[in-house]
């Protein structure tokens, strides 16, 4: 436990320089967010009001130090655009970024393992070459354009699937988790449950689709590493069948080298729900973040953006932590 | 000489000479001026679907505008960003890397916080929020992408460096009076270059699909200069009545990270030995 106190303890001074640099970002910008405020036609007194009862006025160190000691009392201001407490916001629409994000993530690890897991036992062969091909065209999709391509097939042409939402409107959903596949598992709600999936389907593959090709690529050469070890040699010598020898011996101690880059991805995925959310108009952190872009709301996309890097953080810390999970020779 | 070893980097490079072909020669290979705008022949779709017009083979926009020249001229800048990106990211981080690896102590420590401070971040987030700040602007979003990708050099070039400054040959030349500096750019770092090639290979890659979806966001370039990602955010809106306005930008940015990949796949299998032993 002392071994995490102090990776948190480390990570310290990495979020504060983190916030720092945004906040700095934010006063460079050219744009002053009082005139964004107020319109052009608002008149100097109107501007310095504003400037005072916003702390603008006051030195960007002194500034910064208002908002470090706010924040941890967990009072992040309100926002500009919408006229709420941004912790409000951030709550309403953080579920909806996180079950996209464990969407996508099941999605990914249901291809992309089993793929990659099979390719390299049968390395070289047809079905290799086919899943490797896939594989690299995943890598190289824009996953913006297969979202668009998808609306157009799945929700224009078909109509099998709706294109925008998170659920069918109309349909209540009781929320208690916030997570709605959850919510409407757990209050026996079938018709929201079906709802809820059909609008998460190609949101998730969209945003799944690119990690499921990086996942694919790393299990399929990861396998192939371990097979070549002498331990591997070992288990088939002492007679072990090939189904133990694969499952117990290559693909647990593949797992590490899978398992780190799932964690490095799931950055990729947090960011990359930015885009999903608003080809999809998923209501969710990402698409939170584009509104306050376009609307100048400064306070909200510095908050949006530090809880993007914290969450990030967080993640790679607990995939450290998972590694010893998998592989116990591995100590914090 | 042709060799199916080598299938990866012929195909995957004459993609991109292709590319480099249509963005140099883009004036000359353009039907049409981008900009030009023919309403009475708006949303008119690729010369081979009905109602299609010779005059404009993949279609034109909602504003009368020929596809094909802007998605032709759309190279140039997809080409430019990511070229640009993959020289300056990879010269500050080939530079820091090299200097932490080498030099090691305060040189190593302060390079690796600030490291570790650009890793706490998902790229595209860097890359996203800078552009958030600073605005629209070929140079903003070539400095937002080279922010958020020199760490990647620097990362493999401080390691690499760390394990070759031990060798024999760095040692001969220090014995033979050769000057830490000259030890380090002369001998060193170019035997770094063969990861850093890779690295920069697949860092276009995705320098390229970062452009556009930041030109999709409304991030990236002014939307008066014709770019994929923003081709493609103008066309959404008219996804089931005008699909082309979609298909063309998106398969234009799909071929050329394809290609880049392709590239990218042949050069690693080349360079990285534990990869040979795989094949």
């Amino acid at each position: 436990m002392h071994k995490l106190i102090r990776r948190l303890l480390g990570a310290v001074p990495v979020l504060l320089a983190i916030s720092f640099l945004i906040f700095l970002l934010m006063h460079i910008a050219p744009g002053d967010p009082v005139t964004l405020m107020l319109g052009d036609n608002a008149t100097p007194e109107d501007v310095a009001r504003l400037r005072g009862e916003l702390g603008l006025d006051k030195p960007i160190l002194v500034q910064y130090w208002d908002f470090l000691s706010r924040a941890v009392r967990g009072d992040f201001g309100r926002s500009l655009k919408f006229g709420e407490p941004v912790l409000k916001l951030v709550g309403e629409r953080l579920p909806a970024t996180l079950e996209l994000a464990f969407a996508s993530l099941f999605v990914a690890i249901t291809i992309a393992v089993p793929v990659g897991v099979y390719s390299a036992i049968r390395h070289n062969s047809l079905v290799d070459h086919a899943g490797m091909s896939v594989a690299l065209i995943g890598v190289s999709l824009p996953n913006f354009w297969l979202g668009i391509m998808l609306i157009y097939f799945f929700g224009g042409q078909l109509n099998w699937l709706p294109v925008a939402g998170r659920i069918e409107y109309g349909i209540e959903i009781k929320s208690i988790t916030g997570l709605y596949l959850i919510d409407s598992l757990l209050t026996g709600n079938f018709e929201a449950l079906v709802s809820v999936a059909k609008h998460l389907l190609m949101p998730a593959f969209t945003l799944g689709a690119a990690l499921a090709a990086i996942v694919t690529r790393i299990s399929r050469s990861s396998v192939l590493e371990v097979m070549r070890q002498d331990y591997v040699t070992t288990a088939r010598a002492k007679g072990l069948s090939e189904r133990a020898v694969i499952w117990r011996h290559i693909v647990r101690n593949a797992l590490i080298t899978i398992v780190t880059i799932l964690g490095l991805q799931l950055g990729a995925l947090l960011s990359g729900s930015v885009v999903t959310e608003t080809v999809f108009s998923f209501p969710g952190i990402g698409d939170l973040l584009i509104q306050s872009i376009s609307a100048r709301d400064y306070k909200l996309t510095q908050i949006l953006i530090l809880m993007f890097a914290v969450t990030y953080f967080v993640v790679n810390l607990l995939v450290d932590f998972l590694y010893s999970w998998i592989d116990p020779r591995i100590k914090f | 000489m042709f060799s199916f070893r080598y299938l990866k980097i012929w195909v995957g490079g004459a993609i991109l000479a292709l590319l480099v072909l249509c963005g140099v020669a883009a004036p000359l290979i353009a039907p049409r001026d981008p900009q030009a705008q023919t309403l009475e022949d708006r949303l008119r779709p690729p010369r081979w679907s009905e109602n299609g017009m010779s005059a404009y083979i993949l279609g034109t926009d909602n504003l009368g505008r020929d596809m094909l020249s802007r998605i032709v001229y759309g190279s140039r800048i997809s080409l430019m960003v990511g070229a640009a990106t993959v020289i300056f990211a990879g010269l500050v981080g080939c530079t820091l890397g090299a200097i932490a690896g080498y030099f090691g102590s305060t040189a190593d420590e302060i390079v690796s916080k600030v490291s570790e401070i650009f890793l706490a971040f998902p790229f595209l987030l860097i890359a996203i929020a800078i552009m958030a700040f600073l605005g629209q602007g070929v140079g903003n979003l070539i400095m937002a992408l080279m922010l958020s990708r020199w760490v990647q050099y620097c990362r493999v070039v401080r390691g690499e460096v760390l394990s070759l400054k031990e060798r024999d040959f760095v040692t001969a030349a220090k014995a033979l009076g050769a000057r830490d500096g000259y030890v380090l750019f002369h001998h060193v770092v170019p035997n770094t270059l063969a990861s850093v090639i890779v690295i920069a290979t697949f860092g276009m890659a995705i320098v390229i699909i970062t452009e556009a979806s930041l030109s999709f966001l409304g991030l990236g370039v002014p939307v008066h200069i014709p770019t994929w990602g923003s081709m493609l955010a103008e066309g959404r809106s008219y996804i089931n009545r005008a699909p082309w306005l979609t298909i063309f930008p998106g398969l234009a940015i799909f071929i050329t990270v394809f290609g880049i990949n392709l590239l990218g796949d042949g050069l690693r299998d080349i360079f990285d030995p534990k990869l040979r032993r795989q094949r």
